[in-house]
């Protein structure tokens, strides 16, 4: 049984007499102690999305399970329990201004109607969890995003949730923090086993803890796998794009004349330069290198090249022949990408 | 400068005025507080939308606010005869004041509800709460430096509307004021008043700023 099954989900609204479809026919599964991200631009669907989880938003269609629970079947008390063990995160933190440290992350358990006493105790233990135990008395105003981001996650985690939603919990983070605040979220999915379902943009955020990703575009699943076989080789337009973050597009290297762009993807594999310049002097013709990075997906060192070959359909299927004969995963990729 | 009939007259006066002040803004949170909160749970993007409740609250609110303190006032004066006894003096000014604050409370409160960040609520509502905790343990929580400013200004407010209600017998300073200053042309017994009640209304004001300081964890 999978820990989170969409099965045919979706969502409309109406707008103005008019029907905005934000979610279309989606169906998915997430296993126990996956990282799942779901990726795409800004509207494709996927705040709905991870609202329809825990059924903040009622779907119009489609049924989503939670260790087998159809949601859609529960009583509204049913569901208020349900959602205690769905903890979630946001992007603007969404912490009592008010209450301190403790108290906002005793506030599900206050819920819940736990004696006072019994919820700063548990909020302690999570304060040393997100290492923020010298904040205790503090207010969120006095605090830095991460921090906030912290305290949300301590929050969140304190019903000792199965499953932990975050909804562009880092969009709001400089890259430093964002990377100590996904380290928190792997260590909790390692530690507590618990499934994490991660919401974002960031082609950056899914390789760096993601498993698995499933891509939206315009409300349509277009695209799901293990993350490494999608960063590998997308297939579908939105992927690609998210892949790129559309870094090159605004790189002057754009505007050299390739006649054709390739992106090769090469793993744990120091040797790829030689087989770069080895298919160079095969060619005997320049290739222009248009990108070139490195990235960690899963503990492995991936790198990705986008090419630019040369004139003449000949010479451009060599290269090709040639650099997927070395074990190299080679896509094409389009001009304006 | 006065002799001592009229100083007794003056603290009389005051006791008067914070008495109907006071009681008519405590008695306006006890009707006009659930009434702002019905209010926002009720409309159209509240907790519970619910049309035909919003309407109603929506209409009594406009129709009590649109008609002028005096006419409500003497409007009210068999109610507030049926509810104190009589229809003169400082208690029976309170009824008419509760009457006029209610709506306008709910409409104060209403608003600073609305201040609430949604996102906070949704967090709530994702930890599991219950409509009856969202109200009592997030809105009520988060908006209470907003209440409590709406709240000094409605006293402000209802020690006007107090003095106001002096031309008509209810007492306090405003009624002092009223009949020496108005009728008698005491000026200086007059300016007394005004003066008491400019430093009553100054009491207040800062008696809640300094409240709101204490309360608010939002700054520094
Ligand atoms: N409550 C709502 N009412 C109307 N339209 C909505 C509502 N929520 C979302 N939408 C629409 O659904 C689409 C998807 O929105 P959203 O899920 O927020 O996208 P994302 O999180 O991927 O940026 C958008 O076109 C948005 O305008
Ligand atoms: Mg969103």
């Amino acid at each position: 049984m999978s820990e989170i099954e969409i099965k045919n989900l979706t969502k409309t609204f109406e707008v103005k007499g008019q029907t905005v479809t934000a979610l279309d026919h989606i169906s998915f599964r997430v296993e126990k102690g996956d990282i799942f991200g779901i990726i795409g631009m800004s509207g494709a669907g996927k705040s709905t999305l991870v609202r329809s989880i825990n059924f903040l938003e009622k779907p119009t269609e489609g049924q989503v399970l939670i260790g087998g629970t159809d949601l859609g079947s529960l009583s509204e008390k049913e569901l208020r329990r349900e959602r205690r063990k769905i903890g979630m995160i946001f992007q603007d933190f969404h912490l009592l201004e008010q209450k301190n440290v403790l108290d906002n992350i005793g506030f599900s358990l206050e819920i819940e109607g736990k004696k006072k006493r019994a919820a700063r105790e548990r909020a302690r233990e999570l304060l040393q969890l997100v290492h923020l135990e010298e904040k205790e008395k503090a207010y969120p105003s006095q605090l830095s995003g991460g921090q906030k981001q912290r305290v949300a996650i301590a929050r969140a985690l304190a019903a000792n949730p199965d499953i932990l939603l975050c909804d562009e919990a880092t969009s709001a983070l400089d890259p430093q923090t964002t990377e100590s605040i996904l380290l928190l979220l792997k260590e909790i999915n390692e530690k507590f086993g618990i499934t994490i379902v991660i919401i974002t943009h960031q082609m950056s955020v899914v390789t760096r803890i993601c498993n698995k990703v499933a891509v939206i575009d315009s409300g349509v699943l277009v695209e799901e796998g293990l993350v490494q076989k999608i960063f590998e080789s997308p297939k579908s337009d939105a992927a690609k794009e998210l892949i790129f973050e559309r870094k090159i597009r605004h790189t002057p290297l754009r505007r050299l004349d390739a006649a054709r762009t390739i992106r090769i993807v090469f793993q744990e594999n120091p040797a790829y330069e030689p087989v770069i310049s080895n298919v160079i002097l095969k060619a005997q013709t320049p290739v222009n290198i248009l990108k070139a990075d490195t990235k960690n997906i899963g503990g492995k060192a991936v790198g990705e090249m986008v090419l630019g070959l040369p004139e003449g359909q000949n010479i451009q299927e060599r290269i090709i022949a040639d650099l997927r004969k070395s074990g190299l995963i080679v896509t094409e990729v389009s001009v304006d990408v | 400068m006065f002799d001592q009939t009229v100083v007794n007259m003056i603290g009389t006066g005051i006791k008067d005025t914070l008495y109907m002040t006071l009681a008519s803004t405590f008695f306006g949170y006890v009707f006009g507080l659930p009434f702002g909160i019905v209010l926002y749970v009720t409309r159209k993007d509240g907790l519970r939308p619910n049309r035909f409740i919003y309407f109603v609250g929506d209409a009594i609110c406009n129709i009590v606010r649109s008609v002028p303190f005096l006419i409500l006032l003497i409007l009210l004066i068999p109610f507030t005869r049926f509810l104190v006894g009589k229809s003169y003096g400082s208690s029976a000014t309170v009824v008419p004041l509760v009457i006029c604050a209610v709506p306008y409370i709910a409409r104060v409160v209403e608003a600073s509800l609305h201040e609430v960040d949604a996102g906070v609520i949704e967090a709530a509502k994702a930890m599991g709460a219950g409509k009856l905790q969202i109200i009592w343990k997030v809105l009520l929580v988060e908006a209470r430096v907003s209440l409590l400013n709406g709240a000094v200004i409605t006293t402000g407010i209802l020690l006007g509307y107090s003095a106001m209600s002096g031309t008509v017998g209810g007492g306090g300073l405003g009624d002092i004021a009223v009949r020496y200053g108005y009728y008698r042309w005491q000026t200086d017994i007059m300016a007394v008043t005004v003066v008491l009640l400019i430093v009553i209304f100054q009491l207040i004001q800062n008696a809640g700023s300094r409240m709101v300081g204490w309360i608010d964890h939002r700054k520094r």
